[in-house]
């Protein structure tokens, strides 16, 4: 009497993994694994809700798949750890890996490929896919990578700088492919942040979470990048602002500040504004100068420029790019800002000017795109 | 991390360099050992994990262009201009800067060419547009 209720349960909740986008085979698995629970257990009496009683164990039959897969990966990747690091607490399993796997030895990319296969669990064909390179190319990549790492010593104390800075790199790159790297780096950093308790883990953490807060209103249903004055702040996703306030707070209350952390308190008080009219430019301002103070980077001292911008005008702006020139050639966010710097001072030409410039120089299709709407509306403007 | 498509030139580009003879002037061991280099650049960058692509190209070549409303497309048949530059081919890269696609770039111009010396051929190196990245601010 059960039989003939799942036999058509079955397929729907084959169909609602499949549509959440787990992969067929696995939901497959998953589902004929739930319906074999559920003939044992219904046969005492059916649930209230079949179909949410299966999604449920499908579910969670799929988790446990995807767990046992990941623990398969890790003891692959295990065999060249267990030899330097000897007997391991389970406990810092993520933070050694880490460690490993961002090694200093590495390059930035290698560092990227092999963390994602060895701590995030990926397969290497998703990780060839969300980098848009062949599978074989990754392949060889991390198996390189590995062979890099195995001939290193591991007695030295890592760097936890050099593990943070690969987890910014992965969660910059985004959305590239079917793979959401955003929340795969975001993920690794939760993983890290319970087991190292530095502060700049969390400030990274909390940057991460409230940068990708804002992730539904960044793109609209075009592709297009909207720039942050211009988002619809309602699809902000409050949990996660919430959430990234509450671990930066605690991260400054350490008193032990350092970039992340203070980009982080930058995302902050722009996820704090109810519409950009209500931004505390004068406090997002401090932060910068801290931040230039802290780092000397000239893609900070740019973003302060935009800041100045906003606290002593346009004119104060532009000054706070001058110098900037040398350090920053051919980068095109010193024509974007001096462009939006332009653009509030009145002079449009000018403005319309650097823009192309900018979108000439954008090494990305989507801010190109966005310059040259910005030249164009300019232009159009003037007509 | 950042692709970069590495072309090469039937014609076009700078100033051709001294051992630049055209192919159709080598001895038959002198092309095999360029092909041979060619090869082997690919399988380089294989086991570094940094091969995405290479193709050849026929230097023949049609233009092809929209010929307006309910009328056949307009194709013009080659030979192009002399001036116009030629794609030969290209090695599509992903690397981690842009200096690495400079390095690959001068050890694909090192091909040997007629004598077995290198034919100091010039690459055009050009960046693949990505992603943006997340963090803007």
């Amino acid at each position: 009497m059960n039989d003939g209720l799942l036999r058509v349960l079955g397929p729907q909740v084959l169909a609602a993994l499949v549509r959440r986008g787990t992969d067929f085979a696995a939901a497959e698995d998953a589902v004929q694994e739930g319906l074999l629970e559920a003939h044992q257990a219904w046969a005492e009496g059916r649930p209230d809700d079949p179909k949410g009683w299966l999604l449920t164990v499908a579910a969670r039959k799929l988790i446990d798949a995807h767990r046992s897969d990941a623990a398969r990966r890790r003891r692959e990747d295990a065999a060249f750890r267990e030899r330097e690091a000897g007997p391991t607490e389970q406990a810092d399993d993520t933070l050694l890996l880490l460690f490993m796997c961002c090694h200093p030895a590495l390059s930035p990319a290698s560092a990227v490929a092999l963390t994602l296969r060895a701590v995030g669990g990926l397969t290497t064909k998703e990780i060839a896919d969300a980098f848009l390179v062949p599978e074989a190319t990754m392949a060889q990549r991390i198996s390189r990578a590995k062979r890099t790492v195995a001939g290193q010593s591991f007695t030295q104390p890592a760097d936890v700088a050099v593990v943070l800075r690969v987890l910014y790199l992965i969660f910059n790159e985004g959305y590239t492919g079917r793979i959401d790297l955003a929340a795969e780096a975001i993920r690794l950093t939760r993983q890290l942040a319970i087991e190292c308790d530095e502060p700049e883990v969390a400030g990274l953490l909390a940057l991460m979470v409230l940068h990708h807060a804002r992730g539904a209103a960044r793109i609209d249903e075009h592709g297009a990048l909207v720039p942050l004055d211009r988002q619809d702040r309602s699809r902000w996703d409050t949990t996660e602002i919430a959430e990234g306030i509450r671990i930066l707070q605690t991260a400054l209350a350490r008193d032990r500040r350092g970039e992340y952390q203070i980009q982080a308190a930058i995302a902050a008080l722009h996820d704090d504004a109810p519409s950009p009219d209500d931004t505390d430019w004068q406090q997002i301002l401090a932060w910068y100068d801290e931040l230039v103070a802290l780092t000397d980077n000239p893609v900070a001292a740019l973003s302060r420029a935009v800041a100045v911008g906003e606290v002593d005008g346009p004119l104060a702006g532009l000054r706070a790019t001058d110098g900037l020139d040398v350090r920053l050639l051919g980068h095109h966010r010193l024509d974007a800002v001096r462009a939006h710097l332009h653009e509030k001072a009145g002079h449009l030409d000018t403005a319309a000017e650097h823009y192309a410039r900018a979108a000439a120089a954008s090494r990305s299709t989507a801010e190109r795109d966005h310059l040259a709407k910005q030249v164009a509306r300019l232009r159009t403007a003037r007509r | 991390m950042p692709k970069y498509l590495l072309l090469k030139h039937y014609r076009g580009g700078p100033e051709p360099t001294p051992n630049f003879a055209p192919m159709s002037e080598w001895t038959e061991d002198e092309v095999t050992a360029h092909i041979a280099f060619q090869r082997e650049v690919g399988r380089m960058l294989s086991a570094r994990g940094e091969f995405v692509d290479a193709q050849a190209l026929s230097p023949e070549g049609t233009y092809v262009r929209y010929g307006g409303p309910d009328a056949a497309p307009v194709v013009t048949d080659g030979p192009f201009p002399e001036a116009k530059e030629l794609i030969a081919g290209w090695f599509l890269v992903d690397v981690d800067s842009e200096a690495r696609a400079h390095e690959i770039a001068a050890h694909v111009s090192s091909a040997p060419g007629q004598g077995g010396q290198p034919i100091y051929e010039w690459i055009e190196v050009r960046p693949v547009m990505g992603n943006a990245p997340a963090v803007t601010e």
